[in-house]
């Protein structure tokens, strides 16, 4: 039943999302211009970024992407739509619903992002698929926490900035340990260096999502 | 007499946080500590430092559960007294952030250095500064209460692996780090013991009584507002 509901809630966004282009286009035109600004400051400076440069910045970048693409998923949603989803769905589908459509997007956006971002700056990971297991857990995370604090700063005012001040701090912990398994990924270390971190940053995740469905019906209901 | 009474029987613990800080300052300022090398005499900041530490989870814990109280029943005393809470947990972990960095400073040799738990500590005052502007940038009484008790328990819960689990794994200066536990036999002998544990309930007891105040003025408020 549940199941079924955050199915089709997550298809709805999905659809929304291809009917409204410009939305996810903004995004990708941030993230790619982002990384251009970032290409062209160092550029005038030194050639080629040192690893852990490079690093920090990606993620850096990823995470103010990701805050951005993010913050809409509830501060922008309108009043008719909030009324109509309050009356057809459980509280519980809404939230995991909309974590996993963040979690997708995020995805996407650290695929495309890496892909852009080493076109330009240059690719130092050695160990490829570590790095993608890495993303893929921290773009998990990053979602979880981010769509929940979307839903506290929209009923909040001045949303946008209260979005960045709620999400940083809370988002540290991961952001910290996401830089370090990207950080052995890229000195190809053997991935028994980096199992603690990720099961670290994947006990994290469990937390933040059970706790984001816990918490999220009592903000919904208000 | 009848009023020397009444404050014996219902405020005893005021007058024990009294004596209690009278007693940190001046015995742990008097009492023979331990020569310990580089830390010297500046052991003594341990009943300040590391106490307030100490009190400052206590009352943070304490606010926690007074937010799931309010989640739970829904009413705005629960909710005022996890706000006054953690409003002293701050004002406690800003004493802390002190008292460590001028620590810092005369045994490490630098204000701040770069380490986990110095860095976890400054990551939780920014987590609690942010919880205090979401509640004032919420106008209706109810739903202040309601969304600052769910970030105050989701806050807590991403703080979780940030203070106790993220620095036990990597090298660190501080006590309680890199596998270290936070106090061995031998750097907490028994004068310390005797000063520090007091300290911790002299500083939550002093803690508990500013928030009783502050919760008695705010029920005050709140039915002044009521009558107008």
């Amino acid at each position: 039943m549940l199941f079924k509901e955050v199915k089709e809630l997550v298809f709805q966004e999905a659809l929304i999302e291809w009917r409204l282009r410009y939305a996810i286009n903004g995004i990708l035109l941030y993230l790619i211009s982002v990384i251009f600004i970032c290409y062209l400051s160092f550029k005038t400076q030194v050639s080629g970024l040192h690893p852990n440069t490079w690093n920090t910045l990606f993620w850096i970048i990823i995470l103010f992407t990701a805050v951005n693409a993010v913050t809409k998923s509830f501060i922008q949603l309108s009043q008719g739509r909030i009324i109509y989803l309050y009356t057809i769905a459980n509280p519980l589908a809404i939230i995991i619903s909309k974590m996993i459509y963040n979690s997708i997007l995020l995805i996407g956006i650290g695929i495309i992002g890496f892909i852009f971002y080493s076109i330009v700056l240059g690719n130092p990971v050695q160990d490829t698929s570590l790095f993608l297991i890495n993303m893929i857990l921290g773009s998990i995370g990053f979602a979880a926490v981010l769509t929940m604090n979307s839903g506290i700063a929209s009923k909040a005012s001045n949303s946008p900035s209260l979005m960045a001040v709620l999400s940083f701090p809370v988002i540290l912990p991961l952001l910290l340990i996401i830089i370090r398994i990207s950080k052995h990924s890229i000195e190809g270390l053997d991935i028994s260096t980096s199992w603690n971190n990720l099961i670290i940053l994947l006990s994290i995740n469990i937390i933040v999502i059970t706790a984001g469905s816990i918490l999220f019906p009592f903000i919904w209901r208000s | 007499m009848a009023q020397l009474k009444f404050i014996l029987k219902n405020d005893w613990w005021k007058l024990l946080a009294i004596l209690l800080v009278y007693y940190i300052v001046i015995a742990g300022m008097l009492i023979k500590v331990p020569r310990i090398a580089i830390v010297h005499e500046s052991v003594r900041n341990q009943f300040f430092h590391v106490s307030m530490w100490f009190s400052m989870m206590i009352l943070l814990t304490t606010s926690l559960i007074y937010s799931i109280k309010y989640l739970g029943k829904s009413k705005l005393k629960f909710d005022l007294i996890a706000e006054e809470f953690a409003y002293m947990g701050i004002v406690l972990g800003i004493l802390g952030l002190t008292t460590g960095s001028i620590w810092a400073r005369f045994t490490w040799g630098a204000w701040w250095v770069n380490d986990p738990k110095l860095n976890g500590a400054a990551i939780a005052m920014l987590v609690y500064l942010a919880y205090v502007i979401l509640r004032n940038s919420i106008e209706d009484p109810v739903q202040r209460a309601r969304i600052g008790a769910v970030y105050n328990i989701f806050a807590w819960s991403t703080l979780l692996p940030l203070l106790y689990i993220l620095p036990r794994l990597t090298d660190s200066l501080h006590p309680g780090s890199g596998g270290n536990p936070g106090f061995n036999i031998y750097d907490l002998d028994n004068n310390l013991r005797l000063v520090f544990y007091p300290s911790i309930i002299g500083w939550t007891l002093l803690s508990v009584w500013i928030i009783q105040l502050r919760v008695r003025l705010g029920n005050i408020k709140t039915k002044i507002e009521e009558i107008d």
